[in-house]
């Protein structure tokens, strides 16, 4: 094997190993977006800003010396809340006036969390602590750091966790009669509230886990950090077939992987439009998304 | 209860503007407060303030100068209707502003049109003061500034092989890479050919790093903004990528030793408009000042800021009626006018003609290295 070929491979494995971590990343918060568009139809702009007030709630605990074990489960706990508070104050009381005026309030509690972030907390960039030590690992010619191990085993069992709640609980046995008809589910004696607001804070606690997640890896917080990563999940929830819990990860993992590999082999000038050009011509050949089923509208 | 509102609405909103009219002379300002290049908005405000402190204890034809601060979160769009308010609404006689290249280049073509003064007081890009006569600035531009880095990259570091990485969005970083890159070649240098290039608000790079690595340059030039800088600097060096790192005076921000760490950080030089640690008297005086009313060392931004106010008070001065078409012709003559970031002469394209230091950058701050005169 020629040199050039062996840098081509051992290139390859790398750009997979940084696409699979930004990948997870991607996942862990389209799996919220999906979640909440699953359950009421609503596709929650605000969802990147959850993952911002989990990833602040993430910083000052760790600077504060609460270990990184524990300052992780608090700062789900925290974005959690912060959805369900903004779900209960904002979007229950506007949730039967249909679809459009929701997806408004969505875009205007996305803007508001933003700017009170930055007039709460200042608009620059804050340095996250690097709570557990970065280690780097060589395998021939690929590196692989400790922070990227951390984020892919975190993303597998968190994915492990959501898919026993869904389909194991009896609260995930709710979450998916309400998706499937509210009504109905209500009829039932399910109290459909209650699991909205479990879903919200469900997503919410999974983009929070992802904030963290990234604090680490980039070493960066500020109040804006949401909006970019926040339209990325967004498109991968949307490219894995939204509404489906599966597709969220399968899209974040594809949208990742596809944005390294055309940094590194071709143009950088070009990641997002090539990254997006994939994404329309999936859409194209399927427009439910890569796992979503085409099902005719019943009239 | 509505006539009180009405009277507190008087008080507060009508009234000092009829008072304006008599005593206050208005000066417009357009800054990044808030978004991603918020701290040099933060910092060149506070130079701005200190410089007008200092004006209005002797005002100027016995009125004393007013600032309307806008807010443009570092993008272009805020930026022209900040100006365009700051004109139209408030009827500011000049405006001073903005950071960003890209921010002044949607402001001046507003300000030209309506023949209100606008000077930045840190823009460098080529093309900010050819949209008119109106448009004029305190702080030298990208072709000196990647002249001073290409020399010393070639000459005193004695590097051969270079490579760029540019912030795509900005006009900043792409006009400095252009300059670097002409006058590298020109000194004997190669530059390697492939784009390497990421957006504002970029956060990984390491795919992007793994194949400017192949390519073994001996150094890097980056004239981004901290933000990125620094994430980028933190990853290379992670990568192993240790060779030295140059950029401009987008780098000069305490954040920036923040985000990159101590292994980030280290063994990188920029160019700027002022040192601190610079030990003319003047620059002291104004550091002592500065701490004392801020508790921060002051950036360039801050003494800039401080600068370009004081240039324009200056130009002020030498109108007889305080017009605006008065003063668009005093700032032009500015002359040898001595601040803290040097002596400032406007030249015939309106750009300041003025003296640049080489910093090194160290994880305890940036350490004075040489002072490059025109």
């Amino acid at each position: 094997m020629s040199d050039s070929t062996a840098y081509f491979f051992w290139d390859l494995g790398q750009y997979l190993i940084n696409g699979i971590t930004q990948g997870s990343i991607y996942a862990l918060v389209a799996l919220g977006y999906t979640m909440v568009y699953g359950i009421i139809k609503l596709i929650n702009f605000a969802h990147g800003e959850f993952y911002m007030v989990g990833a602040f709630t993430g910083f000052f605990l760790i600077h504060s010396g609460v270990p990184f074990f524990l300052a992780m489960p608090l700062a789900m706990l925290g974005s959690g809340l912060a959805a369900v508070i903004v779900e209960r104050l904002v979007y229950r009381p506007i949730r039967s006036a249909g679809r459009i005026p929701a997806l408004i309030t969505a875009l205007g509690v996305s803007l508001f969390l933003q700017y009170l972030g930055q007039n709460l907390l200042g608009a620059d960039p804050r340095s996250f602590p690097d709570a557990l030590g970065t280690k780097t690992y060589y395998l021939g010619e690929l590196m692989i750091s400790s922070t990227q191990i951390i984020i892919i085993i975190t993303t597998i069992v968190l994915m492990l966790f959501l898919r026993w709640l869904v389909t194991s609980t009896k609260i995930g046995k709710a979450m998916r009669a309400t998706s499937f008809s509210m009504d109905a589910a209500e009829l039932m004696g399910i109290n459909t509230d209650r699991v909205i607001s479990f879903t919200f804070f469900v997503g919410a606690a999974l983009a929070g886990a992802a904030g963290v997640l990234v604090g680490m890896y980039y070493n960066t917080v500020e109040p804006m950090m949401g909006l970019i990563p926040g339209l990325k999940a967004f498109v991968a929830a949307v490219l894995g077939g939204i509404g489906i819990i599966p597709g969220a990860v399968v899209g974040g993992l594809v949208l990742g992987i596809a944005e390294n590999l055309v940094v590194g082999f071709w143009v950088s000038t070009y990641r997002d439009a090539i990254a997006f050009g994939i994404l329309i011509l999936i859409l194209l050949i399927k427009p439910a998304g890569l796992l979503g089923k085409n099902t005719r509208e019943k009239v | 209860m509505k006539k009180t509102l009405l009277t507190v609405f008087l008080a507060l909103g009508f009234v000092p503007t009829l008072f304006a009219a008599n005593n206050e002379i208005k000066i417009g300002a357009v800054f990044p407060m808030t978004g991603p290049i918020a701290t040099y908005g933060q910092e060149s405000v506070n130079g701005i303030k200190m410089a007008l402190e200092k004006i209005n204890k002797v005002g100027i034809h016995g009125k004393k100068l007013k600032l309307v601060l806008e807010d443009n979160k570092g993008e272009p769009v805020e930026s022209a209707n900040a100006v365009r308010k700051l004109i139209h609404v408030d009827k500011v006689t000049a405006v001073i502003g903005s950071v960003a290249s890209s921010n002044t280049l949607a402001e001046a073509p507003i300000a030209q049109e309506a023949k209100v003064p606008l000077m930045t007081p840190a823009s460098t890009n080529e093309k900010v003061t050819k949209a008119g006569d109106y448009i004029s600035r305190t702080c030298f531009t990208d072709d000196f500034q990647g002249v001073v880095m290409a020399k010393f990259a070639f000459e005193t570091l004695n590097k051969k092989k270079a490579a760029l990485i540019v912030d795509n969005s900005s006009d900043y970083s792409k006009g400095l890479a252009k300059v670097f890159k002409a006058k590298f070649t020109e000194l004997g240098g190669s530059i390697i050919s492939d784009e390497y290039a990421y957006q504002q608000k970029d956060t990984d790079f390491r795919s992007l790093l793994r194949k400017l690595k192949r390519e073994k340059p001996d150094v890097i030039f980056l004239p981004g903004y901290y933000t990125e800088v620094g994430l980028i600097l933190k990853q290379a060096r992670e990568m192993g990528l240790d060779m030295p790192f140059l950029g401009g005076d987008g780098w000069d921000s305490p954040t920036l030793q923040e985000l990159a760490g101590a292994e980030g950080i280290k063994g990188n030089y920029i160019s700027s408009h002022f040192s601190a640690d610079d030990a003319d008297p003047l620059v002291q005086g104004f550091v002592k000042e500065y701490i004392k009313r801020y508790k921060q060392k002051p950036g360039a931004m801050a003494a800039l800021g401080y600068d370009g106010m004081l240039v324009m008070a200056d130009a002020l001065k030498r109108t007889k009626k305080l017009s605006s078409e008065e003063l668009k012709a005093t700032i032009a003559s500015t002359k040898g006018f001595i601040g803290v970031t040097g002596a400032i002469t406007i030249d015939s394209n309106r750009n300041a003609q003025k003296s640049a230091v080489v910093l090194e950058t160290t994880a305890k701050g940036n350490i004075f290295k040489q002072k490059v005169n025109p």
